[in-house]
Formats: structure tokens, sequence, C-alpha cells
């Protein structure tokens, strides 16, 4: 079994690879479609901002190729948010894969970005994940419908989405310590 | 809700972990990884490199060691030192690390800031700053790895501040300088002083000493973080005491 890490053109490629080399789970980056076809799962990482993604993703093809697998895929961050119609980062159109825009936290009191360790409240089939994870996020997105967790930072924001084989995280399971592993654990068993 | 952080910095000097009294006589404390894993297993919320031989001696970081840590830590880290384009931030970035912290070589080149913001996004971009009280103004220093090469911008820090927001700071990290090393506590005076003109997360950093101090500057101020190397080097403050400390007294902390 091996993951395909889709180079979204930005950084933190190798965090999730060793992210899953220390749950013993083999792991490659790369943008080629021959390459991630060969895949059993793929990750969309989550470090950049949405137009950037975005564009990469379009300049290669790969647009077409995630909207269209069947695999389990998972977003992390900026990877959750192309996932999305539409993201007010850099007034991105995303992938539409699940309904819903992805908005700017407005706060007079709260910093912004949210950074750091949040709690994240896990819903139905996520329930057992409920930990503190590491954000690092200017952007959040409020979807109910496919909403499996949930967090509070200025708003009620959403943490998980699942649509599908689509999921999305908005916190950084690759960052976050044994909660994390745990996180990546339970996605790599649904494969 | 999101808690605070703790967060062990590790001056690194010519590849090893250093510290030093109010910036001087930086004396050998331990190993790059061993350092790291130690904090990272002790529940550390994240870590902080400073390679602080780097900006003044115009070299970039080696890579090699950034992504050692990647390989062998969990929690998110930073690295700062001489990162002075794009380019050498790139490739700290892709090594693993999950910010850049940059000072110095943002001075002398403000609209580095932006550069970094606008490729990787604000979140992954720290501006870590030195200030320095005199006569009753605080001012940032820059190139202070160094005795030789310390210098006074004469730039008031409440200005640099607004700047570097503007330019797509996403975090600071407010080194006051007057308490670096000396174990007085944070320096709750000028944090509070500033903390109307800023937006973004701000990490204190300079004067730990006990456990009262982090429970003094984060029921005194509004900082995200608290960060302090010597007190967590020694052994003197585990991190696992400190932040059952804190939690007893109701500051919000991850166990």
């Amino acid at each position: 079994m091996s993951v395909g890490i889709v180079d979204c053109g930005g950084a933190n490629l190798n965090s999730i690879k060793y992210a899953l080399r220390r749950i013993n789970v083999d792991a490659e980056v790369s943008s080629s479609i021959d390459v991630l076809k060969t895949k059993d799962a793929f990750i969309l990482p989550g470090v950049g901002s949405a137009g950037v993604v975005m564009s990469y993703l379009k300049n290669k093809k790969l647009d077409e190729f995630i909207c269209n697998t069947n695999k389990l895929t998972l977003g992390i961050c900026i990877g959750m948010h192309v996932l999305f119609d539409y993201s007010e980062e850099d007034n991105t159109k995303c992938l539409g894969l699940i309904k819903g825009e992805i908005k700017k936290f407005k706060s007079d009191s709260k910093p912004i970005p949210q950074m750091g360790w949040n709690y994240v409240d896990g819903i139905d089939e996520f329930t057992s994940i409920s930990n503190y994870y590491y954000f690092a996020n200017s952007y959040y997105s409020r979807n109910t419908k496919e909403c499996f967790g949930t967090s509070s930072y200025i708003n009620k924001i959403t943490s998980i989405v699942r649509k599908n084989n689509y999921i999305g995280c908005q916190f950084h399971p690759e960052k976050s310590s044994t909660a994390g592993e745990l996180f990546l654990k339970y996605f790599i068993n649904q494969i | 809700m999101l808690t605070k952080r703790i967060i062990p910095c590790l001056d690194v000097k010519d590849g090893v972990v250093v510290k030093g009294i109010k910036f001087l006589n930086h004396k050998k404390v331990g190993s790059i990884i061993d350092m790291a894993k130690k904090y990272s297993d002790e529940g550390a919320d994240e870590l902080v490199f400073y390679d602080i031989s780097a900006s003044t001696k115009d070299a970039l970081v080696s890579k090699k060691w950034v992504e050692e840590i990647a390989r062998n830590i969990n929690i998110p880290f930073c690295v700062a030192g001489g990162i002075n384009d794009v380019e050498n931030a790139r490739l700290i970035l892709n090594s693993g690390a999950d910010k850049v912290s940059v000072n110095s070589p943002a001075i002398e080149n403000p609209l580095l800031i932006q550069d970094l913001a606008k490729t990787f996004g604000s979140q992954c971009v720290t501006v870590g700053i030195d200030s320095m009280e005199i006569d009753g103004k605080y001012f940032i220093y820059s190139k202070t790895g160094d005795i030789k090469t310390r210098t006074n911008t004469k730039i008031l820090t409440k200005d640099w501040i607004k700047k570097i927001q503007v330019l797509g700071a996403g975090e600071i990290v407010l080194n006051c300088m007057n308490q670096d090393g000396v174990k007085n506590g944070y320096d709750i005076n000028q944090l509070n002083y500033l903390k109307s003109s800023i937006k973004v997360p701000l990490i204190a950093s300079g004067g730990a000493g006990s456990k009262i101090d982090f429970y003094d500057v984060f029921c005194k101020t509004n900082i995200s973080g608290a960060l302090a190397a010597s007190v967590f080097h020694s052994n003197d403050i585990p991190i696992k005491d400190l932040k059952n400390y804190l939690i007893k007294r109701n500051i919000n902390i991850r166990k």
C-alpha cells in the first residue's frame, strides 16, 4: 500500500511523508499523473495559498485527476480548502467537490491567523479522534452539511469535512503529535 | 478554544545548541536532534531553531539538520537565521520546517516579508524582533548574534511592528533584550505597551526564570505563546511540570 502526496507546488511535502513513515506507511511525493495513478490513496498537502495551489493543480492537469478519482483523498488545510467551490483567498475558484465557500477570519480582538493547538470535536464516525490538533490558518469553512468535526476560533469552524471519498481537515495531522498520528492511522485504515 | 503555546527555543551555533547571557558568551548545551526530540516527547507545543551564527556570517542554515528534525519530531517547528530570499526559505520549508523566521535580513530589506508571505502564505512567515529599551523608548536591534555586529537600528519597535504586519508577517516573536537570559520574568510592560498595535499572534521571548513567570505573562498579557531556552535546557523547569502547573491555574494549555 502506498499513498500519493500530491505536489501542489507549496512546501511542507516532506513533513507529511515523514509523518506517514513514522506510522510505517509508504508515501511518495509527485505531481505526475502516471506516478499518482499507481497509488492507493492521496493526500493534498496544505501550505501555500489557495490561488497558488489551484493554478499549480490546473497546470499539471491534476485538478481533473483529483475530481475524477474514487480513491480516498485527504486534503489538509489549503488542501481541504480547494475541495470546496470557492475560496476568498486570492478570489479563487476551487475544485467544487464540496459545496460552500472558504472565508477569511475577521476579528478585532483575536489574532489572525489562528496559530496553535485547538480542540477538535469529532462528529459521528470521527467522534473517536476528538483531540487537540495543530492549526495555522487565516481562512476557514462553516460547512454544516458534510461537517464531521468542529472547533471554536472567532466563530464555530468546520475542522473536518467528508463527502464520499473526499476528507478534509483544517488542522495539520502531520504536525499534531500522537493525536495527529492516530488521525492519519484512522485515514489509512479506511483505504 | 485555542490553547496558549509553550515554545522551547534552541539557539544553534556551528551545529550545536548554545545559550548565552544577554546574547553573549554562548555555551554549548547539547545536540540539536537529541534536544528537539526530548522537547517534542515532553509535550512542547512548537520548537524554534535560531541559527545565530548564520545572519552574522551571511551563511544560509544548512538544510541537512532541518530535514533531520522533520524526520524525528511530530510537532511544528520554525527555522530562523540568515534566510534572506524566497529561494532560501523554500529550501528550509521543503526540508520540513513549518515556518521561517526572519529578523536582520527583513530590516535590511522589508519587502522580503511581502515576498515570503505572497509565496508561502502569511502563516509561514514569522518576524523575529530584538527590542531594547533605551531611556523609556523601545528600539529594534539587528545582527544580535554577535556583539561585534549588533546594531541599534534607531527604528522604534512600535513603528516596525506596524510595518511588518502590513507587509504580511503572520506571527511576531518579540525578544525583549533587557530581559534576555537574566530570568527576571517576561517584559510584561513592553508586551502590553505594544499589544494594541499587534493583530497577528505574538510570542513573548526573554526573561523566563520560573513557572510563575509563565503564569504571569499569560495572565497579564494577551500573548499567544511564551518562548524560553535556558530554563528548559537546564531542566530547571521540565515542560510537563510547567504545563500541569498552568493547567491547575486555569491557563488554557494543551495537556
